[in-house]
């Protein structure tokens, strides 16, 4: 099936842009001292996807951050992770757990002013008929160190995706770490 | 939680009418939150990664580069990576020939801020070679305004490569 903008007739990302297709939502750029949690709340129902893009460096001396949809502390979430260390190649994951795995930040200790970045898909969250799925695209490069990442993740829970929690697994992100949300139209 | 109004622009295409050793996108402005750069070039004989170089200015050609991939090449998975390289590879098995482009997207987070590192990152593929996701740092904190491509080696890009960039501009 081709796919065709009714504007100009061109096709794919140039159909995107005719119809603005991404629009912003929220960012936050973190300040002094930093944050130990990012909420995106109240997130619209008028898109198809979400994204959200973020740049982030851990103020302990600890790479790992997590994420939850919809304040769900329950044993709702599985996840998987095919990762590259710069020397060795790794998939991981878990199922029936509290949290959904983001590709790890940039830490204490590590190469001064760097971070970690990433690309979270949020893929139709506003459908209350089936379970929520993310796809992550991230990593931390370290100059000599550092991963990068392909990871999914599962909430099972037929509910609308209205908030967005991202959080590093000890401390808080570190000044300067900024999250920002896009909607995706569909 | 109110949306604002569109984001994700078109800042400048470059479409090759000629073999050209390098496309440099200049005069960057800096009212955006990232960058894409999408690029599909092909080159006339040979397989060459293509280089990325960034700075304020003029483009930094210090050793102050480095990555990290994870590739697939139908046959088997690996991670390899380059620290403190004259320029950022932002391929290793999507390198362009003659015959098949490399289809590469380049995702440059926080580009313009003065206080962090830039960290990218990379999509990129060559569906006869493999296909990888990179992570990338410049180590610099100055506000990238500045973005040439080109290749590992003394040659060109050849005619009808492409390349477009992008910003998206965060919520204020």
């Amino acid at each position: 099936m081709s796919i065709s903008s009714a504007k100009s007739g061109g096709t794919g990302i140039s159909l995107a842009l005719d119809n603005n297709f991404m629009e912003p939502i929220a960012s936050t750029l973190v300040g002094a001292g930093g944050v130990n949690t990012v909420i995106f709340n109240d997130i619209p129902q008028t898109y198809k996807h979400l994204q959200i893009r973020y740049s982030s460096r851990n103020a302990a001396v600890t790479d790992t951050v997590f994420a939850r949809l919809n304040s769900d502390y329950g044993s709702n979430y599985s996840w998987h992770s095919l990762r590259g260390s710069g020397t060795a190649t790794q998939t991981v994951g878990t199922a029936s757990v509290t949290v959904m795995e983001m590709p790890f930040s940039s830490y204490s200790g590590t190469t001064a002013n760097a971070f970690g970045v990433a690309i979270i898909d949020i893929l139709d969250y506003a459908n209350s008929n089936k379970y929520k799925t993310l796809r992550t695209l991230g990593g931390s490069d370290l100059n000599g160190s550092g991963y990068v990442f392909f990871n999914s993740g599962l909430w099972m829970n037929n509910t609308t995706v209205t908030s967005v929690t991202i959080y590093p697994s000890t401390g808080n992100f570190v000044e300067y770490s900024r999250f920002s949300l896009y909607g995706i139209k569909g | 939680m109110a949306a604002k109004t569109g984001t994700y622009t078109l800042i400048a295409s470059n479409t090759l009418g000629s073999l050209t050793a390098s496309v440099t996108f200049s005069s960057i402005s800096s009212a955006y939150t990232d960058l894409v750069l999408v690029i599909t070039p092909t080159i006339p004989t040979g397989a060459y990664d293509i280089l990325m170089r960034v700075g304020n200015g003029t483009v930094d050609s210090g050793n102050n580069y480095s990555v990290t991939r994870l590739s697939g090449t139908g046959t088997a998975a690996n991670s390899t990576r380059s620290s403190n390289a004259s320029g950022m590879f932002c391929t290793y098995y999507g390198y362009p020939t003659s015959t098949n482009p490399s289809t590469t997207i380049v995702n440059l987070i926080d580009y313009a801020n003065t206080t962090t590192n830039k960290s990218m990152l990379i999509r990129s593929g060559n569906a006869a070679a493999g296909t990888e996701a990179i992570v990338g740092l410049w180590r610099s904190t100055a506000a990238i305004n500045i973005i040439t491509m080109s290749l590992d080696a003394a040659t060109n890009f050849s005619s009808g490569s492409t390349f477009k960039l992008y910003g998206i501009e965060a919520a204020r």
